[in-house]
Formats: structure tokens, C-alpha cells, sequence
């Protein structure tokens, strides 16, 4: 148990601190960092879907006025380490997905960039590819591990068993779409390689974390990190795609070496962002609840099937929650993988609890309709007191007070029977549950220096749109006992204190501890009334300050939807979410946050999909046209709400991340109400009209 | 093939020579360093780079620079003078109708363009009565401000925030 911090900024709706530079345009991100006489740099990608090429013509491009360079799988410089082959670019003539990168040219313009980039011509030597997720495809297998570290299969006690001998049971698969993070700012890098300086390499990038991106960066180049410096103020939104470097920054990195001096710019197109940049798989999820007539689950199972590419895996943690949501005595998780020749699957806001908190939600109000339960109080009856995986107490749980309180804002007792029509609609409301946990990476750190009643606090974190430019400061100050107005905090720069990356909702967390760490250190060193210069720093060491507990935020989410009866048109007039996610450390920005990603999942349940055209192996509506993300017409009325938390147990600041719970339950929710609305139950994502329709009444 | 044009961007006047090739965007962005309006798609499909050409809400990534010779441009950058803002972008401030940014520069010139728009009566899509006054109701905003993506999904205070800035 830790003491909170005594909040005095914490809790306080401060506005953003770089929100004016914001709304006017003028925070430099990574393509809009003033440099000296930029050269711009395109990328060439392979045209088929797996094989090898055999020659590049670049003779047209170099002729071109002002290319500056053209770089090929035959020419280009040999990397240190090619050991993650998503890195390794431009290292070997075989083509392992379409859209691969195979080439780059760097120009004295952008135009001519990638018009000498449309005149290489390329051969190849084409083999068949195959890039088509089933689950009988003989090449399934168990990967060592899922993402974030989890086993890949638990099993406890007799699921089989329970299902033959149970009251009530479910037993029906689910799926969830393809999905891409598409932040609005395009992945992009500028580069400058400075042979002889004391940091040859400078990268301002697009990224979730400075610090990750040069361990990366530098590993791959064979250099020192201290070789290296990253920067980015404000990243125009990730979602986790811009967690982990991708191939398009060492192509970048790899142009700027061949042209010493010259800063090299590259941004990925929009299209060439759904080939290169991560994407959430698609996954295809068996679940079988066994239950007794009150609802008291005696089995839940979850078998998942989803796929990877072939040249390097990312297992997706679907199966995970079902571990942890509910109490049953008979449980089991699988996750089995499809290699494929595709793009390489990463991390999508929520990876693992968004797409696994679809199926076993579905399946519950599944399992509601079947018992005549009400869906709120099926979930209830089965809160588990502990940690159904580990065995250990929650260090606070409160879904049974999200989903009751938010049951009572969304007036959810008066939703009637169902299919209640109001004129040519159908009206229904749903329900799910979301969870995220609670994450501290175990390196970051933080210094304080006083000058003249200021502090400056320095680390290197990043501000994705979270808060972050403001929330440190708010929780430096009260670690200081100063007034926020007197704390500056510097991030996105690995010239300032080590800091892990913007992800798993961590972020707050993480460096947040590290801040209140080093402010103490500073305290303890100096006093009330510290001299100019004194600085002191401050570290986390640990990945959680308490391994005793199983620490997670909890929601519920509410949604009604409106169904045209003669059209299908689907309509989400109202959405509602009531979260238990520790201490809120600005409500302005987290409400923000919550929305955001309640929005997000909306949009997952109604208009993302990534259409894979297995013929040619590549996402047919590769743009912003036809990937459909939810616009402002889509969104009526979403509304955050939060209990009044207080988790002694998850960090000094009583925080919980609230980055991407806001995304989990949401479309289950969705579907839900589709059927208290329509009685067609969509067990695919996205719900679409085309599902609906055959079964309206 | 280069042409020489002129542009008036944020008040300034400026004479270059572009690549008939180069998109308005671009010769503000890469030419003339306003970064403000963003690239979020070059394919006129997310709104990030929506300034005010010639007094209007425009895509400038579907614009060819050469075929704005002597245009008027106005961008986030240039709604106000350096200290101050836009009545539109301190609602977006106090509404927090952003969260990365990249989108907001192309949304406040696009509530910009929308409180003139309706100011002046004209209708859109949803407007029920097309001979009186265009209330500013939500979905009348909404509508009218679909064309700017949001990817961090700040839609439901970007609403509030137009808003918020036309009833002033
Ligand atoms: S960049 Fe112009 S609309 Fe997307
Ligand atoms: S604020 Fe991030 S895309 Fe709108």
C-alpha cells in the first residue's frame, strides 16, 4: 500500500498546455520540423505478394533532374543487425507481403521524388502466395507466447464436461474485422546523418516513444545510442502504430546515410500507411459459456483464431480477459495462428481487450436472452471476488458499480422487452463490460531542477493527444507541494531522462512515478527551499510497485441504436460508459480520452472493416475514402462518466490508464442492442446493413 | 515544368516558383514554411488540410498551386494575430475539441467556414426549412463539419465548440 499524493493540481480540468499551439497549427510535428534545404525522399513497393525480384531499372529515375539517390535491395548499404526482419530493408531481394518496401529515391522535391519512383522499372520472379485466414487451414499453431507476455493456452478444469452437463449453455463464433490505426498524421521521419558529429544521427519522428524508437534505430545501424537523438514533440496520433518503429523509419534513416548533410524527409501516403504501419488481425473467436438457470457460469471458453505474417510474428492477446472478466469454475483460452504472406500485424489501441472483450460479451447477452435474464445483472451474478486467473485480490474493482451506475444514468430498466418500434425505426439498448490493466513499464526516468521558484522537469516521454504536456506538471507540482503554474515539464526528446513508450495505457503511470520519485529525491535533497541549479533525478525500476494484486480499470458501457425498418440503416443516437479507472488526473483531458475511444469502438462496430482480397493479397480500400472510420454526423450523443476510484495499490498517484479502455466492450455493447432492437443477432463486425436486412421482421 | 505564381497567405504576399505539379499544400508547406493546414491523406478524403482560399473552406491537397495564381489564403495560423485567438479556437480550446491536433488547424477553419456559411443562409443536407434562418442545431453542425476527420474522435466536443463560437 503506498500513501496518495495529497492532490492539489491532480483533479483540477487545467486546458491543454500545447492546445494553443494546437488550434493554430503551429506545434511542429515530425515532417513540419524546420531544417536546412530538405531533400524528400519516396518509397518503391513490391507489386506482388511473394517471391523474389530479379532486376531493378532505375536507369529512367537517375536521369531524372534533381534525384539525388535511388536505393535498391542491390545497392543499398548492409545493415548491423537484421535479426527483426520487419527492420531488415532493403536486405534481401524476397518479397514477403505486397506493399514490402524495395526501394526508396531521394529527390530535390517531393514531385520528383515519386515520379522517378513510378520509373524503376522492376522484374520479379513470382511464387503463389497465400494470405487467407480459415480455421481449417492445416498451418495453424500455438505461438510460444501472446503479446505483452501472456501463455498462449490456459486450461482449468473441464470445460467439455461442464457444457455437456450445464442448464443452459452457448456455443457460437464471433469475429472481428481488420482494423487500421490510420492516426491522421501520416508516419513519416525526417533524417539527418552528420558523419563526425558527436550525434552523427538526429531522427524527429512520428513516434509513441523517443527513447524505444533509438534503441531501435541504433541497434539496427550498428550504433551507440548516444549516437543517436530522437525527437518529437506532438505526435499526430497512434493508437499503438507508432509504438514501435516501422520499416518506413530505417528506409528513411538508410536514404539520409547515403546523402551525408542533407536532411531527408519521408512521410508514407495514406495507402502505403495500410502496407506498412501494423494492423489489428482479424480474429475468429469460438466461445462456449455453460451456465445454470440463474445465469452462475460453470464453464466459459474461448479458442482463437487469427493471423500473422510468415516474416514476423505478433501474436494478439485476444483470449486474455476471458481469463480474468468472470467467475466459472471450468476455464479455458487458446490462441492459434494462421502465418500468412501479409503485412505485419501490431498493436492497435487495446490489443488483445478490444477485439477479446467482443465475443465473451456477445456470447453473455447471448447467454441473457437464452435465461431471461437481464443482461446487467447476468454480469452481476458473476463477479468474481478474486482474480479468476491468479488467485490474487483486485487492488480495486468496481464493475458491479459501473455497470449499476450506469444502468441508472442510461435509464437502462426501462428499455422494454425489445424490437420496439417508433415509427420506420427499431429501437434497442445493449450492454458490455470493458477492462484494460493496469501497466507500469519498468524503466523511466525523471530529473527536477529549481531555478528562481521554477522547476523544469525533464523526461522523455511523448503526448499522442493524451494529456501528457499537462497532466506531469500537474502531478510534479503536487509531488513538489508547488503551484502548477510554476512547473514546466519538457518530453519528447531523447536529450532528456530515459522513458518507455506511450503504450498499454501506461504512460501516466510510468513516468508519472517516476516524476513523484524524483521530486521526492529533489525534496530530500534540498528542502523547502532549494538554491538555483539543484537538480535531482528520479527512476522507476520496477514494473509494478505491488505484485500482490491484479490491478484493472473496469467499465460499462451502455448503447442504444436506432434500425430503419425498411432501409437497415443503423443509427447510435446514444452511448454511455461509467469507468473505474483509479484517479483522474484531469478530467478535461480524460474525459477526452474515454470518448475518444468509446467513439473508436464505435466505430469498429459500425464502420471500420479492412476488405483483404486474397486474390492479390492486399487491403482493397486502402484509403481514407473507403476505410470508413466514424465522422462527426456519426456521433450523437457520447457520454464519459467515472466512479470516484481510489486504488492504494496501482502507484503513488492512485492512476489507472484510461487510454484505450474507453475502446473495449464498445462494439459488443453495439451488437447487443442491434438485437434488443432487431432480434438479428451479427456475431461478425462490422454490423452493416446488409446483415441486417434479411432478417428484419 | 515551373511557373511563377503569387499567393497571399496570412496576410503576407509572397512571389515563387513551383513544379506545375505542386499542390497548393505543399508550396504553403514545403515552400513557404506554414505548416498549419495538414497532410492527413493528399486525396482530399480527411479535411486536415482545409483552409480559407479566397474567403472559402477548401481542400488545398486537391489544389494545384499553379491554378491559384494571386489567391487569397487564410489558415489556422492567420484566423488571429500572434497572442490572440479566433473565437473558434478558444472554443475548441475550452471544449477540448482536439486531442493530437493534426486535425484541428483543417476543423477551425472549417467551423470558420461553416458559421459563414450558415450565416448566410445557405442549407445543407439536414436543414428542414430552406427559406428561413439555418438554426445551428447539432445536427446541422455535424453534418456540415463530417467532411474533417477525427481519428482521436473529438467530434463530441467539436460540436459544442462550433457552437460555443457562433453564438458570440
Ligand atoms: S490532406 Fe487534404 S483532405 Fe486529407
Ligand atoms: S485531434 Fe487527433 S485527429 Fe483530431
Amino acid at each position: 500500500m503506498t500513501d496518495l499524493l495529497e492532490p492539489r493540481a491532480i483533479g483540477q480540468s487545467l486546458v491543454r498546455r500545447d492546445g494553443e499551439q494546437k488550434v493554430r497549427g503551429t506545434a511542429t510535428y515530425a515532417f513540419e520540423t524546420p531544417v536546412e534545404h530538405p531533400a524528400y525522399a519516396h518509397p518503391v513497393q513490391a507489386t506482388i505478394a511473394r517471391g523474389r525480384v530479379t532486376a531493378m531499372d532505375t536507369a529512367a529515375a537517375q536521369a531524372l533532374d534533381g534525384v539525388l539517390a535511388v536505393l535498391t535491395p542491390f545497392t543499398a548499404e548492409r545493415l548491423a543487425s537484421v535479426e527483426d526482419a520487419e527492420y531488415a530493408v532493403l536486405q534481401s531481394p524476397d518479397v514477403a507481403f505486397r506493399g514490402q518496401l524495395i526501394g526508396v529515391v531521394v529527390a530535390e522535391t517531393s514531385e520528383v521524388a515519386r515520379q522517378a519512383a513510378d520509373a524503376i522499372a522492376v522484374t520479379y520472379a513470382e511464387q503463389p502466395h497465400d494470405s487467407e485466414l480459415r480455421t481449417d487451414r492445416p498451418d495453424l499453431y500455438a505461438p510460444e507466447q501472446v503479446n505483452a507476455g501472456h501463455p498462449t493456452d490456459v486450461v482449468d478444469g473441464d470445460v467439455e464436461a461442464a457444457m455437456r452437463s450445464a442448464e443452459v449453455t452457448v456455443d457460437h463464433t464471433y469475429q472481428t474485422q481488420m482494423l487500421h490505426n490510420n492516426p491522421i498524421e501520416p508516419h513519416a521521419t525526417v533524417a539527418l546523418w552528420e558523419p563526425g558529429a558527436d550525434v552523427p544521427l538526429t531522427l524527429w519522428d512520428s513516434t509513441q516513444g523517443v527513447h524505444p524508437d533509438r534503441a531501435a534505430v541504433s541497434e539496427v545501424f550498428g550504433l551507440d545510442e548516444e549516437q543517436v537523438r530522437v525527437v518529437c514533440p506532438y505526435v499526430g496520433g497512434g493508437f499503438g502504430s507508432k509504438g514501435n518503429p516501422h520499416a518506413n523509419v530505417m528506409l528513411t534513416t538508410m536514404a539520409a546515410r547515403a546523402l551525408p548533410g542533407r536532411p531527408v524527409k519521408l512521410a508514407l501516403t495514406r495507402q502505403q500507411m495500410f502496407f506498412l504501419t501494423g494492423y489489428r488481425t482479424p480474429t475468429i473467436q469460438r466461445m462456449q459459456l455453460a451456465a445454470d438457470h440463474r445465469g452462475r457460469l460453470q464453464a466459459i471458453a474461448i479458442d482463437v483464431v487469427e493471423q500473422t505474417s510468415k516474416v514476423k510474428e505478433f501474436a494478439e492477446q485476444t483470449g486474455v480477459p476471458t481469463r480474468m472478466m468472470y467467475a466459472s469454475p471450468n476455464r479455458r483460452s487458446t490462441h492459434r495462428l494462421a502465418p500468412l504472406d501479409v503485412p505485419i500485424p501490431s498493436w492497435m489501441r487495446a490489443p488483445g481487450e478490444c477485439p477479446g472483450m467482443f465475443g465473451p460479451e456477445v456470447a453473455l447477452d447471448e447467454l441473457a436472452v437464452e435465461l431471461g435474464i437481464d443482461p446487467v445483472r447476468l454480469r452481476i451474478v458473476n463477479e468474481p471476488e478474486v482474480d479468476p486467473d491468479t488467485g490474487k485480490p483486485w487492488s480495486s474493482r468496481h464493475l458491479v458499480e459501473c455497470l449499476r451506475d450506469g444502468a441508472h444514468r442510461f435509464d437502462w430498466d426501462s428499455r422494454g422487452p425489445g424490437r420496439r418500434r417508433e415509427g420506420d425505426w427499431f429501437v434497442g439498448c445493449g450492454v458490455a463490460s470493458s477492462v484494460y490493466p493496469t501497466m507500469r513499464q519498468a524503466t523511466s526516468t525523471a530529473t527536477v531542477r529549481h531555478s528562481n521558484g521554477r522547476y523544469t522537469v525533464e523526461i522523455g516521454a511523448a503526448d499522442l493527444g493524451t494529456g501528457a504536456w499537462t497532466i506531469l506538471p500537474q502531478i510534479a507540482a503536487d509531488a513538489l507541494d508547488a503551484d502548477v503554474a510554476d512547473v514546466e515539464v519538457r518530453i519528447g526528446d531523447t536529450r532528456y531522462p530515459t522513458a518507455s513508450v506511450a503504450g498499454g495505457s501506461s504512460g501516466t503511470n510510468t513516468w508519472g512515478s517516476a516524476i513523484v520519485q524524483a521530486a521526492r529525491e529533489f525534496r530530500g535533497k534540498y528542502g523547502a527551499d532549494p538554491r538555483d541549479g539543484d537538480e535531482a533525478s528520479g527512476d522507476v525500476d520496477q514494473a509494478s510497485p505491488n505484485e500482490d494484486h491484479a490491478a484493472y480499470a473496469f467499465g460499462a458501457q451502455f448503447a442504444e441504436v436506432r434500425v430503419h425498418a425498411d432501409t437497415g440503416e443503423i443509427r447510435l443516437p446514444r452511448l454511455l460508459g461509467v469507468f473505474a479507472c483509479g484517479r483522474i488526473i484531469n478530467p478535461r483531458t480524460a474525459r477526452s480520452q474515454l470518448i475518444g475511444g468509446m467513439t473508436m469502438g464505435m466505430s469498429m462496430a459500425l464502420h471500420e472493416n479492412s476488405v483483404f482480397d486474397t486474390r492479390i493479397g492486399q487491403v482493397a480500400n486502402h484509403d481514407l475514402a473507403e476505410y470508413h472510420i466514424s465522422v462527426n454526423a456519426d456521433v450523437q450523443q457520447i457520454e464519459a462518466h467515472w466512479l470516484d476510484e481510489h486504488d492504494p495499490y496501482v502507484n503513488v498517484m492512485g492512476a489507472k490508464g484510461i487510454g484505450e479502455i474507453g475502446i473495449t466492450g464498445t462494439a459488443a455493447a453495439v451488437v447487443n442492442a442491434v438485437h434488443h432492437a432487431t432480434g438479428v443477432r451479427v456475431r461478425s463486425l462490422p454490423v452493416t446493413l446488409d446483415k441486417l436486412l434479411p432478417g428484419l421482421p | 515544368m515551373d511557373a511563377e505564381i503569387s499567393l497571399r497567405v496570412d496576410g503576407e504576399s509572397h512571389r515563387l516558383t513551383v513544379d506545375t505539379r505542386t499542390t497548393l499544400l505543399d508550396a504553403l508547406r514545403e515552400r513557404l514554411g506554414n505548416t498549419s493546414p495538414k497532410k492527413g491523406c493528399d486525396h482530399g478524403q480527411c479535411g486536415a488540410c482545409t483552409v480559407l482560399l479566397d474567403g472559402q473552406r477548401s481542400l488545398i491537397c486537391l489544389a494545384l498551386a499553379v491554378a491559384h495564381d494571386g489567391a487569397e489564403i487564410t489558415t489556422a495560423d492567420g484566423l488571429a494575430p500572434a497572442g490572440e485567438l479566433h473565437p473558434v479556437q478558444q472554443a475548441f480550446l475550452e471544449q477540448d475539441a482536439f486531442q493530437c491536433g493534426y486535425c484541428t488547424p483543417g476543423q477551425v477553419c472549417s467551423a470558420v467556414g461553416v458559421l459563414d456559411e450558415v450565416a448566410r443562409g445557405w442549407p445543407s443536407h439536414v436543414t428542414e426549412d430552406l427559406t428561413g434562418d439555418v438554426e445551428l442545431s447539432d445536427a446541422e453542425v455535424s453534418e456540415r463539419m463530417s467532411g474533417n476527420l477525427c481519428r482521436c474522435a473529438a467530434y463530441e466536443n467539436i460540436t459544442p465548440a462550433v457552437q460555443q463560437a457562433g453564438a458570440r
